[in-house]
């Protein structure tokens, strides 16, 4: 099995307002098999995660693997309020990008 | 033929909840999946009006980001819809914030609505959910402390001072009062969004627990169906056991990927949820399927709080706005686009002071969308769209900010620019009046002794 692009394993990649003060990612799979393996290779690790985005420890605020929805789950704490002044997505729902390109090893 | 809620009601007692829109007005709802709900024999028809997802400026202005046309086409289904089968509807965070004028506005509509299609007498409740500053500030005097929520501090008074409305979350309990009195149409003020439904099925005598977790898979509406596809109606029944939610739309169908994946949609936690006097707990829920478009829940389970905390929402005007936007080509430029914008800044303070204004800038092409969580903003594309944005509290000012901000823009002196004509491109060679610019001040929790303490509620007769 070749690694490949979290694109082609996701079923959706998405982020979208959790109140006015957070983001919150949501990665989920079709099957039962690559949630396990995205899982395991720790693309979408908390540690992850904060690289990719260049967070502090204390603005990534949840972190989940959701077994029923085949999910893994993560909230940042925004840097200023939705709509706030200067803030250039009010409803967070395109700040999912760089998850695209992940690559996930076999 | 399928087996389907659509068909069969389970032998114990039931309560059928129609949804036909997740934010109603913010975009039209879809009819065809509609007709097939209100002959599928519910005994409500109810749907959410509200978001902060629309940001600050609606409630701060006290305005609808949705148009006058699409809320009362949706309104106008709904309605006929109801008052055709006879059952209740009601529509919860009227207008978007659930703002008094909102509210107003709704119940207006419906009052029109009866008139113009010579409805038979039927009666409207409503409720406001406007908390007076006067009130929270009293509050903070008697040393009362305003939690702040999400990681934010407790209320202070210079940002309640810089706070223009606030609206109280409402739990399911004006709407129960409501219904108790014998309201056909309930028209609600800010709430709890899995509220709307939860009020109806709690005040039947089915457990909260089950209640709660109905709202919250329904209000929605087709987000928990799959595939994708917004403004359609879902069909929900709850009995003494468990939850259905059923698509309506032939073509989506409700799934256990599709259930559960919503229940995580836009909130923090896929587990828990706050409401007025509780908090729903996810974490046990069982989804199956049962048929093939109807995904069944049980498991959920409501813990409820000894000291009711009412949540607080409010927004406050940071000034009045204006943008303009460049383009900009010349690589050498992208290259140095931070030293122009601190060209252009310097121009600003050397004219206007460093108070008493903002302007922000916004590279499109760099980091534009995600700022400085880009982790791609040393890779420019090979041409950016830099916005401007002044704010300021008199027009005159944050106009003037704005095009001093962006024309100097075209003169900022770079060592080595080849282009000595001009640094960037304008498509418009002018600045653009926006809308105020404001803020959420508040996403706070209030301590309330009495669930129903900051709801004011009325109830009238309308039709003939």
């Amino acid at each position: 099995m070749p690694s490949a692009r979290l694109f082609d394993l996701a079923k959706t990649i998405r982020s979208k307002n959790a109140g006015v003060d957070h983001i919150t990612f949501d990665v989920i799979f079709p099957d039962q098999a690559t949630y396990d393996r995205v899982r395991r290779s720790g693309a979408l690790s908390r540690a992850a995660i904060s690289r990719i985005f260049d967070l502090s420890a204390d603005r990534l605020t949840d972190h989940v693997e959701f077994d029923p929805a085949l999910a893994i789950k993560f909230t940042i704490r925004r840097a200023v309020p939705s709509g706030s002044p200067g803030d250039a997505d009010i409803f967070g729902s395109q700040q999912y990008g760089p998850l695209l390109e992940l690559e996930i090893p076999p | 033929m399928t087996v389907s809620i659509q068909h069969r009601r389970s032998a114990n007692r039931t309560l059928r909840i129609v949804c036909p829109n997740g934010h109603l007005g913010f975009a039209p709802i879809r009819t065809g999946s509609f007709e097939i709900g209100l002959r599928s024999d519910p005994d409500l028809v109810c749907a959410d009006s509200g978001s902060c997802d629309i940001g600050p400026g609606p409630l701060g202005q006290d305005i609808s980001s949705s148009p006058l046309a699409w809320q009362t086409h949706d309104l106008e289904r709904m309605l006929l819809g109801a008052r055709r089968l006879g059952v209740p509807m009601i529509i919860g965070s009227a207008g978007d914030t659930g703002a008094n004028s909102r509210v107003d506005l709704f119940v207006r509509i419906i009052r029109e609505l009866a008139e113009k299609h010579s409805l038979p007498s039927f009666r409207i409740g409503w409720f406001h959910s406007e908390v007076s500053k006067s009130l929270i500030e009293a509050r903070m005097a008697a040393g009362e402390t305003i939690v702040g929520l999400d990681g934010r501090a407790p209320l202070d008074s210079a940002t309640l001072a810089a706070t223009d409305r606030i609206v109280a979350v409402a739990g399911v309990h004006p709407y129960i009062a409501l219904l108790d009195a014998g309201a056909d149409v309930i028209i609600g003020g800010r709430s709890s969004d899995c509220a709307i439904f939860a009020a109806p099925a709690i005040r039947a005598g089915f457990p909260e627990a089950l209640a709660y977790y109905y709202g919250k898979v329904l209000e929605c509406s087709s987000f928990c169906a799959e595939p994708y596809g917004g403004k359609e109606s879902v069909l929900g029944e709850i009995t003494m056991e468990d939850v259905k939610v059923t698509a309506l739309l032939p073509a989506q169908r409700c799934t256990i990927a599709s259930v559960a994946g919503h229940a995580m949609y836009e909130r923090a936690t896929p587990y828990y949820e706050h409401v007025l006097g509780g908090c729903l707990d996810m974490s046990q829920c069982v989804y199956e399927q049962y048929d093939e478009r109807t995904c069944r829940i049980s498991g959920s389970r409501f813990v409820p709080t000894a000291e009711l905390k009412v949540k607080l929402e409010g927004a406050g005007k940071v000034g009045e706005r204006f943008v303009g936007m460049v383009g900009v080509r010349d690589p050498y430029t992208i290259a140095h686009i931070d030293e122009v914008i601190a060209w252009a800044r310097t121009q600003v303070r050397e004219r206007f002071g460093e108070t008493g204004y903002e302007l922000h800038y916004t590279v499109y092409g760099r980091d534009g969308v995600m700022g400085a969580l880009e982790p791609l903003r040393h890779r420019p594309g090979h041409e950016l769209c830099v916005v401007v944005q002044a704010i300021a509290p008199m027009k005159e000012t944050a106009e003037e900010v704005c095009m001093t901000g962006l024309r100097q823009m075209f003169y900022a002196r770079l060592p080595e620019v080849k282009g000595t004509a001009g640094g960037v491109a304008f498509a418009l060679d002018e600045v653009l009046p926006a809308s105020p610019a404001y803020r959420w001040t508040l996403n706070h929790a209030m301590r309330v002794d009495d669930p129903m303490a900051l709801f004011q509620s009325g109830l009238f007769e309308v039709g003939v």
